[in-house]
């Protein structure tokens, strides 16, 4: 879906988004207030500057607006891949954008993510994947790599990934996979401005995505063997 | 991928300095071998899973080699293979019963 | 006679770095939790898939600690692998060790279990936040031959700090796949000196990406974890402020430089094209001072 459509359709009330190149950020209204918006378009890749500039803007709202519900509708093919992007340290800028989201988190912005067209591996993980919560459109792509790539990489013939992609979610795109294995928690449709109101009303509690993943026969050991290493005996 | 299985009687019963022991990695041309103390009825049991398969014959015969040199007695002896050579595997195995019975890893 | 940390298994480097047997191992091999998903490829498993982790000592001060093994899938993250390691930060919020070692070595998130990988390298980032907002620092130790790419090049950054050698690399794409999408004019991963200057520990050190560099050796490594153990871990607004000016200025001040010698160059360093054949302790003492 268009960004502009989207924010329409999340917004009856009424929004204030800027454009800028691939880059948004504004305020939309809801029944409980304003929340604050920030996302891209296009699938951009996140290099340095986008994803420093992405990072500006969640500390001026924690600066600027205590408490105030972020938005993230990040539209991303990944991280930029390039020399420059890696010379001058790509990883830690997406790391800083990891830190700003978790330091709105601590002061008490809710942080949702919403997949509204992709959301590729390094672009994903630095943004929505950090949210509270993270929702997607029916048609939204999530992915770490397409198949094809992925059989070259791997040695294993695509014939067969395309298979075993039947039987299990582990490994092929797709925003369904992700649903079933918790990193999704539910599919917006329909009347996208009361799935966002219901979102905002919803509880804030610990990362719940292993557990989802278990409950949906996704993700059967992330969370069993995470609690024996947190609880066994060393 | 294909996994192998070996028993072997005969051997002495052990006092391992440590209940299991380690040597090796799963990467190409290497391998990781677990020992571990079990209670087998006196056996030594060997599980293979290899990569490379159709060289059953080849791990018979280091395998033979390797509990003439240690017959150990309730043993079970787990290794995770990815087409190391017969020389390599040797070296491993003697590594990790090295461990198994004089406790440095 | 001196380790080398490059050449040493995780195994080795966790004996090596923590005081002699205090390591207690948290599900080891013979708990066998292995990746069922790589057997469902035909790919051989490992017992521990590819990380250790556990309980030690450091200069006498109980840490938690894991290591991955680069030699199983270049160190790469599957669902069990990225389940230790969520788990192990946890315990750490009920336990309260003085710090968390992590022994990176990873190209990022296994292939063959992509979404699994990508899914728990992004619970890694939510835990290392948690048990850093809980006044824990997770210390970073980066010196082994896969480096250090991919989503675990960002969890490395979200830690108090990394202490790395100049073999140790840190990034975000690994030059093989900016080669591999982008052509060979935009990265020769095969061009060793190119590589190890613009993802290699004396540039990660010079940005101030990384906090201390190390010779390659184990005991480099030790010495250098127990000094970070005084770390005390600030995820305020303010420190976040400041992380963010010292990001912009790095753009602004380097964002044109072509190659990490211009950097260098930038920084006040004389002579910046003899920076690599410094031995670590030369290269710390020229540029004390001048990292960005």
């Amino acid at each position: 879906m268009d960004a502009k459509l989207l924010l329409e359709q999340l917004f009856p009330a009424g929004q204030r988004v800027d454009f800028d190149g691939q880059y948004f950020s504004g305020t939309g209204q809801t029944a409980d207030g304003e929340v604050a918006v920030i996302g891209t378009t296009d699938a951009a890749a996140i290099g340095v500057e986008l994803a420093f500039r992405i990072a500006g803007q969640v500390l001026e709202i924690v600066r600027s607006h205590p408490r105030r519900p972020i938005l993230l509708l990040v539209d991303t093919q990944g991280q930029r891949l390039s020399r420059r992007d890696e010379l001058l340290g790509i990883n830690g800028y997406m790391a800083h954008l990891a830190k700003c989201i978790e330091v709105a988190r601590r002061a008490g912005h809710r942080v949702i993510g919403l997949v509204y067209s992709q959301a590729v591996s390094g672009g994903f993980l630095a943004s929505s994947m950090l949210a509270d919560t993270c929702y997607a459109l029916p048609e939204a792509e999530v992915r770490v790599m397409n198949l094809p790539a992925m059989s070259r990489i791997t040695k294993i013939p695509v014939e067969r990934l395309q298979d075993l992609s039947q039987l299990s979610p582990v490994f092929a795109p797709g925003v369904e996979n992700y649903l079933r294995m918790g990193a999704i928690a539910e599919l917006w449709q329909g009347d996208l401005a009361a799935c966002l109101e219901k979102a905002l009303a919803a509880a804030v509690g610990h990362d719940a995505r292993r557990d989802r993943g278990l409950a949906r026969q996704g993700r059967l050991l992330a969370g069993p063997v995470a609690e024996r290493v947190r609880h066994g005996g060393a | 991928m294909e996994t192998l299985k070996f028993e072997y009687r005969g051997g002495r019963p052990c006092n391992p300095a440590q209940a299991s022991a380690l040597a090796g990695v799963v990467g190409s041309g290497n391998l990781e071998i677990l020992v571990e103390q079990e209670p087998l009825n006196g056996a030594c049991a060997v599980e293979v899973v290899t990569a490379a398969v159709g060289f059953g014959a080849i791990w018979q015969a280091v395998l033979d080699d390797f509990f003439a040199r240690h017959p150990l007695a309730d043993v079970r002896i787990s290794i995770n293979d990815v087409g190391a050579t017969p020389a390599v595997v040797s070296l491993r195995l003697d590594q990790a019963v090295n461990a198994f019975l004089g406790g440095t890893a | 006679m001196t380790q080398s940390y490059y050449e040493a298994s995780a195994r080795e480097r966790l004996a090596a770095v923590l005081d002699p047997s205090s390591f207690q191992e948290i599900l080891p091999p013979s708990a066998r939790v292995t990746s069922p998903h790589l057997r469902q490829l035909d790919t051989p498993a490992a017992f521990d898939d590819g990380i250790i982790v556990g309980e030690g000592r450091l200069d006498g001060q109980p840490v938690l600690a894991a290591a991955q093994e680069g030699g199983f899938m270049g160190g790469a993250v599957g669902e069990v692998h990225g389940a230790k390691l969520v788990g192990l930060l946890e315990r750490a919020l009920d336990t309260r060790p003085t710090a968390v070692l992590l022994l990176v070595e990873s190209g990022g998130v296994r292939l063959h279990e992509a979404n699994a990988g990508l899914i728990a390298v992004s619970e890694v980032m939510r835990a290392v936040l948690a048990v850093r907002g809980a006044g824990i620092p997770v210390i970073v130790l980066d010196g082994g031959q896969f480096g250090c790419f991919g989503g675990m090049g960002i969890v490395a950054r979200l830690c108090d700090t990394v202490i790395i050698s100049e073999e140790g690399r840190l990034g975000l794409s690994g030059p093989e796949v900016i080669e591999t999408t982008c052509g060979v004019e935009e990265f020769d991963s095969r061009d060793r000196a190119l590589v190890w200057r613009t993802v290699g520990g004396k540039h990660r050190t010079l940005l101030g990406e990384a906090g201390e560099l190390v010779a390659d050796a184990t005991a480099a490594f030790r010495a250098a974890a127990i000094r970070a153990l005084a770390l005390t871990p600030d995820l305020s607004l303010e420190a976040l402020e400041r992380e963010h000016a010292a990001l912009g200025q790095r753009i602004e001040r380097f964002g044109d430089c072509h190659d990490a010698v211009d950097i260098w160059r930038a920084l006040g360093i004389e002579a910046p094209e003899r920076l690599p054949l410094l031995e670590a302790a030369d290269f710390n003492t020229i540029t004390a001072g001048k990292r960005a």
